[in-house]
């Protein structure tokens, strides 16, 4: 640890494995101040500005808004907040092209500039002493601070760590050229910078605090040596220009000369790594209550005529951009317009593209300035196998060998050649003789490794849903088979059980089987004592009762035989002469001789069966009589009451179909002409049954279904009489898909 | 005496070597057929019976067992080249009769949609979901839970009033792919 901090004193550094010299452009803007610039007309503040998810949305179309007042909610950590840049009226929130290679869209909302830039009630924080940790860190994330350096990390998780962190370094190298975004802020803002680290040095209370500024920028070197002359804590380490020395795990290997393992965080090994930015954003957010709304953003290339940093409200177009550093070509459509650095950066589709919280450069070259970006077609010729890639690797990756491997789309051998390490920093290109863009070959193959990694994940929770439910269905069988065990063994202790009703239960089952017993009993007999009585046996199983009924009648002379033959018609009863068939039967098979009381209940049965006969010789009858007619019409034959409603029910059908004939037309009026006439007459036969068990008042009720019911049968109709000649029409060619 | 030495030698061997063979087939005993979790592992489990079996670890254990690799229409050929791979078989043409309705034209993924003002609440797709995508009950309009559909197709069928199709999944910055062709090189000298 001591030989680190004497190294860094004496200003002796690692060097990490390759990296390269290109022209670093910086001159075009690093003499020049921030502008300010005047408020644009409309901005367009996308929800998701950063690594994560989008909030929830807090604001609706047409609701006005003040200066820094939230727009979306974080639900969870990994949600920062949006907040409105400057106050005005949403006017709209959907799609819009956002800052991505893709040039899809996503969600913005459109915030038509009022122009007034009237803040919301601000709480100034003027003893940052008086509060919490945890405090403050929730500042910080309501401000919806992330990562300011490119990859928009959210920044309070970063925070949020635990103790026990040797280094805290403030990345301020900006090694990409043309970027001076970082190093303009820190000669204007050194201060500001400094209490925002001083902010942070309390919230992670690290051992050391290194602040890495590349050596080709003298001014910002020595502002924050002066910011900082009076803190011991904190060195400026000034590093040797090479990029990409901005990596964050090139820069930790400069400073400190460990390696971060492959897959492993810094944080790991203690150190925690923050942008310049980030910090004065912190500042920001703490003392003086002001959310992430604006950022520095180098606009530069020989295309423009200023070129210059300005602050930029987030959610800018950046064609406001550019018309406020004159670019001369706006109408040429082939310019070029690169977001981010030449060597990481990638073209937008659109000038409507916003400003967000990650973009701290946009680069408009000239044609002879960078003739490459103008060339639409590849100029790549095969590899030559000249190693160059490799020595300028700053992850000590072998670009050539992965460049095959993802031509050739072999996804495992990416991952053993840790293609998750490469930081896309473009250098194995950049040197490339053959012209090959490797970092997008890389590119593709890492979206695509990540998506078959989303898939795999997709389908292992899946088969777990899949055999979870199949262990429910499992479960639920068992369960039912249970209940039905359950419910069969509570019939039978119900039934064993002393009380009257089981009693009852009991008797009745008994007096059911005794009836079988009996039949059986009988048809013996039958067979022995007399053939007309045998011939009623075989009656009762044809059904024909009045022959059942006269085969009683005989019975009745014949005491012997009374109680078997009383049982057979009793047998299509209900239970409520089981008490008596059930003693009868006793009596009859226990002593097998006819006794005073039996020959009462065997009178009752024979009357009984008797009377059956007699009803059901007239409802064949009747049913004789109009068996022509309609269902409903035979119970009105029985009697006058039921003639009556008979009447008003064929009133109501009338009125029904009418009603429903109507409907229907009305409904079928733009389909074809010969409809109207099936639905109707199937809604005649539906209607009136319906209205036989409900009388008059639900009858409109019911009409009304009636009739929606024969429009839809009518479009169905119609629509199958279409797939019909559409099939017709298909026939010819033979589809396989039915 | 030569001879009888000898055979007891051998026998000796032969036993201790049986001792310790039995010994190992019991302590190192594997449970259950590898080559079937493996088989499962490649198959896409979308569960969507395509192939005949209920699921797709019935269809790995069918496959181990000598079915033909060739009837994973959802997999297409990049699992039939892994199911190959790893039984040592030829690869097979995909067996077009296990396709079922149209074969994919593409290779977007595609999820069940409910077109929520036609649904009946019949709960018949809840039944044919094979994962539980499905939220609803009877009655009640039902909807997918789209993370979670595996787009199987078997929900399309049971539904009596075809209110369910097959949507393929939009283009999102999180799915997207870089597209060579599409963008040029930015390269700075």
């Amino acid at each position: 640890m001591e030989s680190i901090l004497e190294r860094i004193t004496r200003g002796h550094f690692w060097d990490f494995h390759g990296g390269i010299h290109p022209p670093e452009q910086k001159s075009l803007t690093s003499s020049k101040p921030i502008k300010q610039l005047t408020l644009p007309k409309q901005l367009i503040i996308p929800l998701q500005q950063h690594i994560g998810r989008e909030g929830d949305l807090l604001v609706g179309i047409g609701e006005k808004v003040l200066k820094g007042q939230p727009l979306t909610l974080s639900t969870n950590p990994m949600v920062v907040p949006i907040h409105a840049p400057t106050s005005g009226t949403i006017s709209a929130i959907k799609n819009s092209v956002i800052a991505h290679p893709s040039g899809l869209t996503q969600l913005c909302i459109f915030l038509d500039v009022d122009g007034e830039d009237t803040w919301r009630k601000r709480d100034v924080c003027t003893d940052i002493d008086q509060l919490t940790n945890n405090q403050i860190i929730e500042k910080i994330a309501d401000a919806g601070i992330s990562g300011m350096g490119g990859a928009g990390f959210p920044t309070h998780i970063k925070l949020n760590s635990k103790p026990d962190i040797n280094f805290l370094i403030i990345n301020g190298a900006e090694c990409e050229p043309y970027i001076t975004a970082d190093d303009l802020l820190m000669m204007e803002q050194g201060d500001a910078i400094v209490d925002g680290i001083s902010i942070i040095d309390r919230l992670l209370s690290p051992a050391f605090i290194l602040i890495a500024i590349e050596d080709n920028k003298p001014k910002a070197i020595k502002a924050l040596q002066q910011a900082t002359a009076n803190i011991e804590k904190i060195k400026v380490c000034v590093i040797p220009t090479k990029y990409p020395a901005g990596g964050e795990k090139q820069l930790i290997k400069i400073l400190t000369g460990r390696e971060v393992a492959s897959g492993s965080l810094p944080i790991h090994s203690g150190i925690v790594m923050h942008n310049i930015a980030t910090c004065f954003a912190i500042n920001e957010a703490v003392r003086h209550d002001t959310p992430l709304i604006r950022r520095v953003v180098t606009v530069t290339g020989q295309a423009l005529n200023k070129p210059q940093n300005v602050w930029a409200l987030l959610g800018t177009p950046i064609k406001f951009l550019l018309e406020q550093c004159e670019l001369e070509a706006l109408k040429d459509e082939s310019q070029p317009v690169i977001m981010g650095g030449p060597m990481m950066g990638f073209c937008i589709s659109s000038e409507l593209v916003p400003i967000v919280k990650t973009s701290n450069c946009i680069l408009v070259p000239s044609k002879t300035e960078m003739p490459s970006a103008f060339d639409k077609e590849s100029k790549e010729v095969e590899c030559i196998r000249c190693g160059q890639c490799s020595d300028v690797c700053p992850s000590n990756l072998l670009p050539q060998e992965l460049q095959w491997s993802a031509k050739a789309k072999d996804y495992p051998q990416l991952q053993k050649l840790n293609l998750s390490d490469c930081i896309d920093c473009g250098a194995c290109a950049y040197v490339c003789p053959s012209q090959i863009p490797l970092v997008h070959y890389y590119r593709i193959a890492k979206a695509e490794i990540r998506e078959q990694q989303q898939l795999d994940l997709k389908a292992e929770k899946a088969k777990i849903r899949f055999e979870a439910r199949k262990l429910r269905l499992e479960k639920e069988k068992i369960a039912r088979q249970e209940k039905h065990k359950k419910a069969a063994a509570a019939r039978k202790a119900a039934m064993n059980k002393a009380t009257p009703e089981a009693a009852g239960a009991k008797s009745a089952v008994a007096a059911a089987l005794a009836r079988v017993k009996a039949k059986k009993a009988a048809s013996n007999t039958a067979v022995s004592v007399d053939k007309e009585n045998k011939d009623a046996v075989i009656n009762t199983g044809d059904d024909q009762k009045s022959q059942v009924a006269a085969a009683i009648a005989r019975a009745k002379a014949k005491k012997k035989l009374k109680a078997d033959n009383a049982n057979k018609p009793s047998n299509t009863k209900d239970g409520e002469k089981a008490d008596t068939t059930d003693k009868a039967v006793e009596t009859k098979t226990v002593t097998a001789k006819p006794s005073s009381p039996d020959d009462k209940k065997a009178k009752i049965a024979a009357a009984i069966a008797k009377a059956k006969a007699k009803k059901l010789s007239q409802s064949t009858e009747s049913v004789k009589v109009d068996g022509k007619d309609s269902v409903i019409d035979k119970p009105a034959s029985q009697s006058e009451k039921k003639e009556k409603i008979a009447a008003a029910i064929a009133k109501a059908k009338e009125k029904a179909q009418a009603k429903a004939k109507d409907a229907a037309l009305s409904g079928i009026d733009v389909q074809t002409k010969t409809r109207p006439t099936i639905p109707s007459n199937e809604n005649d036969k539906n209607a009136p049954i319906e209205s036989n068990v409900e009388p008059t008042p639900a009858l409109d009720k019911k009409a009304k279904i009636a009739a929606a019911i024969a429009k839809a049968k009518a479009k169905k109709q119609l629509k199958d009489e279409q797939n019909d000649s559409s099939n017709k029409l298909s026939a010819q060619q033979p589809d396989e898909s039915t | 005496m030569n001879i009888i030495i000898a055979i007891l030698v051998l026998g000796s061997i032969a036993a201790l070597f049986g001792a310790i063979l039995g010994f190992a087939s019991v302590r190192f005993k594997v449970d259950g057929d590898p080559i079937v979790e493996q088989l499962d592992a490649l198959l896409p489990q979308t569960q969507c019976g395509q192939c005949g079996y209920p699921g797709c670890k019935p269809y790995a254990q069918a496959v181990a067992d000598g079915e033909a690799i060739n009837k994973c229409a959802p997999g297409g050929e990049d699992t039939i080249k892994k199911i190959a791979d790893l039984m040592g078989v030829e690869v097979q043409p995909l067996d077009e009769s296990h396709v079922q309705g149209d074969a994919p034209k593409s290779n977007r993924p595609k999820v069940a949609f409910v077109i929520e003002e036609d649904c009946i609440g019949c709960t018949k797709c809840i039944q044919a979901c094979p994962v539980d995508a499905i939220i609803g009950a009877a009655k009640q309009m039902h909807t997918i839970i789209i993370d979670e559909c595996t787009g199987c197709d078997l929900c399309v069928a049971p539904c009596p009033v075809d209110c369910i199709e097959m949507r393929e999944l939009p283009d999102t910055i999180h799915n997207w792919q870089w597209d060579l062709t599409s963008i040029p090189v930015k390269q700075l000298d």
